[in-house]
């Protein structure tokens, strides 16, 4: 299988003494959907800033398809499209100018750029607000304008940073469906978010990163499978006055028609509402507290901190 | 990436560039036109028609080449600066900082967009002259020459400012505390031969001089300096500028954490 990106011992200290990334190691796989996960100034929108090479790296080495970002920097580049987090376009220019020009600097010939940005834009939901100055359109149409321009060149890896942040429900749920197409077309993608619902759903494999250090790097699935505790919420028909006692299970009572309860890997369920049913509490629905990739993320993270010495985050 | 792309790349800068300053014409190409019709009224007409001949040229013909170059280098300036040091602030620039374009070619670009409107500035401000005089061309070569190295000179220097700015502010120290007094000390009002002998020293260290000189030369025939020494002057600033941006640009200083 062909590598998408290769990173070696990629290290970034900033010229304030801060060390963002600490030697990391790091490989995606050509079609695959890759989450790279970590609390805030975990050192990733710095790995992305390296390998669209608007952070200088202080050692290591990144490749793109086989092509070495320092050495073969063109063809590096013409791989890639990036999504940066904070909106990086003129204000005052419109939409379609924003996105030809951006082919331009790929060096696209002009008839290819209209037939492209023609594409994008009306896959994208765009092509009626063409002529908008981008100050006029609303974050979520800035953010699919970001998408549309990174792919204005049709690359191979397609690099997204919080691409959904501040983005309502339903459209974020579009942008899933459209992600999910291109990838599905050959397009690898690898995805930083803090929806960790977002990852769950679309990742195949994940790396999560903290203080500057890959601390988890394995499939989704198989990081799902390491979860030793998940927490439901349980909602009751009965209004509960106290907590009901089951033996082997620690209830909490929330409100008194909600219920939460911690459940090892492999303790059934069934012994649970055998015990409530004993009682004559009935339970009406259930659901995870939290997102399951959360609690592996939390517990991943509190885990890499308590292992560090105290530091100083300044980046 | 080959030949053909990078002239694409190039191009695409440029009409952006152009359609930047095109777009807002009523602040780029507007006042520079009516402050240097106010020159032409004021220095040329009123008062210069009491002045005399200079240089045995009316003070009008005398003044007009040196008012058309302080309007196209300070135009060439302000546009690079203010149009790179925007897509900076706005982080527009990293549209160019990602993609395979090289650094050569993002230079390139805004300098020539610097000079577009430069000249763009300079063509409507002689056009402007011509209402108030009889405009002669001495050497065409030597006019059209040292007017667009001039602008790209210039161009440069905006670049190095834009780099450097970390405000707004800082893109229009340059302009107001270095090239308006090197402008109005740069021979565009009067000849140094009027000056003390030790000013004539000094006001020869001004580059600016060299440039309008020339310019004049282009123009009228006549010069307080050496022609060819001034294009060889700014034949050198321009080659050392020009690698120097390169280097900014290499370096990532400002633009890439």
């Amino acid at each position: 299988m062909t590598t998408a990106l290769s990173i070696r011992g990629l290290q970034k200290t900033y010229d304030n003494g801060f060390e963002a990334l600490k030697g990391i190691d790091l490989t995606v796989e050509q079609g695959d959907f890759f989450a790279l996960l970590g609390p805030n100034g975990a050192g990733k929108s710095t790995t992305i800033g390296v390998i669209c090479s608007l952070v200088t790296k202080s050692a290591g080495e990144v490749s793109i398809f086989g092509h070495d970002i320092d050495r073969d920097f063109a063809a590096a580049k013409k791989e890639l499209g990036i999504v940066p987090q904070e909106f990086n376009f003129s204000q005052f220019e419109t939409v379609e100018h924003i996105v030809v020009n951006q082919s331009g600097y790929y060096g696209l010939k002009k008839s290819v750029a209209l037939e492209r940005t023609e594409k994008y834009l009306k896959q994208l939901g765009l092509w009626d607000k063409r002529h908008t100055q981008a100050r006029m359109l609303s974050g979520g149409m800035k953010r699919r304008l970001m998408i549309a321009r990174a792919l204005i060149h049709e690359p191979r890896l397609l690099i997204l940073d919080e691409p959904t942040a501040g983005v309502d429900i339903e459209l974020r749920r579009s942008m899933w469906e459209f992600l999910q197409e291109i990838n599905a077309k050959g397009t690898t993608i690898i995805l930083t978010t803090h929806y960790l619902e977002e990852a769950e759903s679309l990742c195949r494999n994940v790396a999560i990163i903290d203080q500057g250090q890959i601390v988890e790097n394995t499939s989704v699935k198989a990081l799902l499978k390491t979860l030793n505790r998940e927490t439901f919420v349980l909602d009751t028909r009965e209004a509960l006055a106290a907590v009901p006692k089951v033996a082997d299970y620690e209830l909490k009572l929330v409100e008194e028609h909600c219920l939460e309860v911690d459940v090892e890997k492999g303790q059934s369920l069934n012994e649970l509402f055998a015990g409530l049913s004993e009682q004559d509490i009935h339970v009406v629905s259930m659901r995870n507290k939290a997102n399951r990739l959360e609690e592996l993320f939390v517990s991943l993270v509190n885990a890499n901190a308590a292992m560090q010495p105290d530091q100083e985050v300044s980046a | 990436m080959n030949a053909q792309e990078q002239w694409i790349a190039l191009s695409t800068i440029v009409r952006k560039e152009v359609h930047r300053f095109m777009r807002i014409w009523v602040q780029t190409l507007v006042p520079p036109v009516i402050t240097m019709t106010l020159y032409f009224v004021i220095f040329g007409s009123l008062i210069g028609s009491r002045i005399g001949s200079m240089d045995g040229f009316s003070y009008m013909e005398f003044v007009v080449p040196g008012l058309i170059m302080m309007s196209v280098l300070t135009n060439s300036y302000s546009n690079v600066v203010s149009s790179f040091y925007s897509a900076k602030f706005q982080r527009s620039v990293e549209e160019l900082l990602v993609s395979p374009t090289p650094n050569y070619i993002i230079l390139l670009g805004y300098t020539i967009g610097g000079v577009a409107r430069g000249l763009a500035v300079g063509f409507i401000v002689t056009l402007v002259s011509l209402l108030f005089t009889e405009l002669q061309v001495h050497s065409l070569p030597v006019m059209v020459a040292i007017v667009v190295m001039t602008s790209v000179l210039f161009s440069l220097m905006g670049f190095v400012n834009a780099v450097y700015a970390n405000s707004f502010d800082d893109i229009s120290i340059v302009p107001t505390f270095v090239l308006t007094p090197l402008t109005y000390l740069g021979g565009v009002f009067y000849s140094i031969s009027l000056l003390p002998e030790f000013w004539q020293g000094v006001s020869q260290l001004n580059p600016v001089l060299y440039m309008v000189n020339a310019f004049r030369y282009g123009i009228l025939g006549i010069s307080d300096i050496n022609v060819g020494f001034a294009f060889m002057g700014v034949g050198a600033f321009i080659l050392g500028l020009y690698l120097y941006c390169l280097s900014l640009l290499n370096s990532g200083k400002r633009l890439r954490a």
